[in-house]
């Protein structure tokens, strides 16, 4: 077993979303959560901010943020434990972020020290 | 870890917290109080998802929305030049989300939102945003509009509030009854909308009544509007709403009044509805809610009896004294037909003339159906072809198949499915 992120690419909820669609992806995500949860697989997770963002560059100029095309914002990490790059990906498929259009989910494997 | 998600609650509390926050920064700056709104439930939705929903989510959203609010007044004085729009004073107020302050905030956003000045669909469509906490995309769905229609509509009438109200205020005392008035046409044309949409393939609108009448309790809860008017608009609505679980059939399909299995129908509002008719009684004037409450209350008993359609008959007789329309004095005349015989009933019907409404044509067709079956028929045929939904199209075309000498529609009201 090993351990991998999925990392939630979406753009921000409040500017596009009503109040109670934001409800829903919300339960829709802690549904999905608790589906890998089930089968004791889910590690940790937490959710990233988008109010008050900063983004420090090389020439330690800050200005604010999120970094990136407005779709690819980090909204969110998870891990968890699966067998294989493909179980990992399978869980990525289950999240809610892609119902949206242009919304991604990055899986990337977090090195074992075992 | 998870505490049970209130339904709607995110919606909810956006209207309380919108109505504050408006409050506060005045009405001019609306848009930046729903900004903060929305940011605080993206808040909540990026952290509750991963630790939990919190003992007090209500707490939890005020304590964010108030930071928030802060951090923006803090920004604002940052940049603020000499002249600026009295920041200061409002700067100092603090942001008060206690119940008592939030529930005057709605009060007061009510009137605002409900003013004369804008026009009745735009009014129902800024309640809906404001009061009620629904998206562009999910009032465009709920008027079978664009999105892009509403939100122009909105941005028009949001204009309009700022020009014709700097404060949020309660009307005082010689403004009020008018205001009043205005608030109550509202409710229940947004009621309406949902309880009958004309305008929708899916009939039922569910989700709308239920805000029409959480706003009509919202005014019971404060004196100055806890008047008999209201209480009789409310008590029609909960008879009306009572009916909801009976209404609709196993696939969907509407299910008229003289179908329906009242033991569906929900006793709890209909009790509701009784005591709160009975709390309007008071007091000198007699309004229109008050007259269609009781007829409403009239058919939350089944059961046909003389004194019952006398009543009816009698309850429009003064409805129509008070304002005439014609889906009132097509229900009349129905009454009538049930109280002196459908005769009488046709040659009144005849007069009404209603050559361009539906309803006449079943209305007649109803009435020719004992005595003319081909008449009947032909009336039918007529109203098809002037019904605007698909609904009211199979409602006809049903009535199309039982027409005939020993079998003619038996409902309580062809002119309005209930």
């Amino acid at each position: 077993m090993q351990e991998y992120a999925l990392i939630m690419r979406h753009e921000d909820g409040a500017k596009i979303a009503s109040p109670e669609q934001m409800q829903e992806w919300m339960r829709q995500t802690m549904d999905w959560i608790g589906g890998i949860a089930a089968q004791d697989k889910f590690v940790s997770g937490t959710g990233l901010q988008f109010d008050g963002a900063r983004v420090v560059h090389a020439d330690k100029v800050v200005t604010n943020g999120p970094f990136g095309e407005i779709k690819e914002t980090i909204g969110g990490i998870i891990r968890v434990k699966a067998e294989s790059f493909d179980e990992a990906v399978e869980f990525a498929k289950g999240c809610p972020v892609l119902q949206g259009e242009g919304n991604t989910m990055e899986v990337r494997q977090i090195t074992s020290h075992s | 870890m998870n505490q049970d998600l209130v339904p709607h609650l995110f919606r909810r509390e956006y209207s309380k917290i919108v109505a504050v926050l408006v409050r506060n920064f005045g009405l001019e700056k609306i848009e930046v109080a729903e900004d903060i709104a929305s940011e605080t439930f993206l808040a909540a939705m990026q952290s509750w998802t991963y630790v939990g929903v919190p003992q007090n989510p209500s707490a939890w959203i005020y304590a964010v929305a108030k930071n928030k609010a802060r951090n923006h007044l803090t920004r604002l004085s940052k940049v603020r030049e000499i002249g600026s729009d009295g920041l200061d004073e409002v700067a100092g107020l603090p942001i008060d989300l206690t119940d008592t302050n939030i529930s005057d905030s709605q009060l007061r956003m009510i009137f605002a939102v409900c003013n004369p000045a804008i026009s009745a669909e735009s009014q129902v469509g800024l309640a809906l945003r404001i009061l009620c906490g629904f998206g562009i995309e999910e009032i465009a769905d709920a008027f079978l509009t664009s999105r892009e229609t509403i939100y122009k509509r909105l941005q028009r009438a949001k204009e309009t509030l700022r020009r014709e109200a700097s404060g949020l205020e309660v009307p005082d005392e010689l403004a009020i009854e008018k205001r009043l008035d205005a608030v109550l046409t509202t409710l229940y044309l947004l009621f309406s909308e949902g309880y009958y949409s004309e305008s929708h393939p899916e009939v039922l609108r569910k989700d709308l009544c239920e805000e029409a009448m959480r706003l009509a309790e919202l005014l019971l809860e404060h004196r100055v509007t806890d008047r008999p008017t209201v209480r009789a608009l409310l008590a029609l609505m909960c008879f009306q709403a009572s009916r909801f679980p009976a209404r609709r059939g196993e696939s969907g399909e509407l299910v008229l009044y003289a179908e329906q299995d009242e033991s569906k129908w929900d006793q709890t509002l209909i009790e509701r509805g009784v005591k709160l008719l009975r709390a309007a009684s008071t007091g000198t004037s007699l309004s229109k809610y008050h007259v269609e409450a009781s007829i409403a209350y009239w058919h939350t008993m089944k059961e046909d009896t003389p004194e019952k359609w006398e009543s009816i008959l009698m309850l429009y007789d003064h409805l129509l004294q008070i304002e005439c329309s014609p889906i009132a004095a097509l229900n009349r005349t129905y009454a009538l037909a049930r109280v002196k015989g459908d005769a009488v009933a046709i040659v009144e019907a005849e007069q009404l003339r209603l050559t361009n409404n539906h309803f006449y044509y079943v209305l007649l067709a109803e009435l020719y159906g004992k005595v003319d079956p081909a008449e009947s028929r032909r009336c039918l045929a007529q109203a098809l072809a002037l019904a605007k939904t698909e609904a009211d199209r199979q409602t006809i075309r049903r009535k199309l198949d039982s027409v005939g000498p020993a079998n003619p529609a038996d409902d309580y009201s062809p002119c309005k499915p209930y």
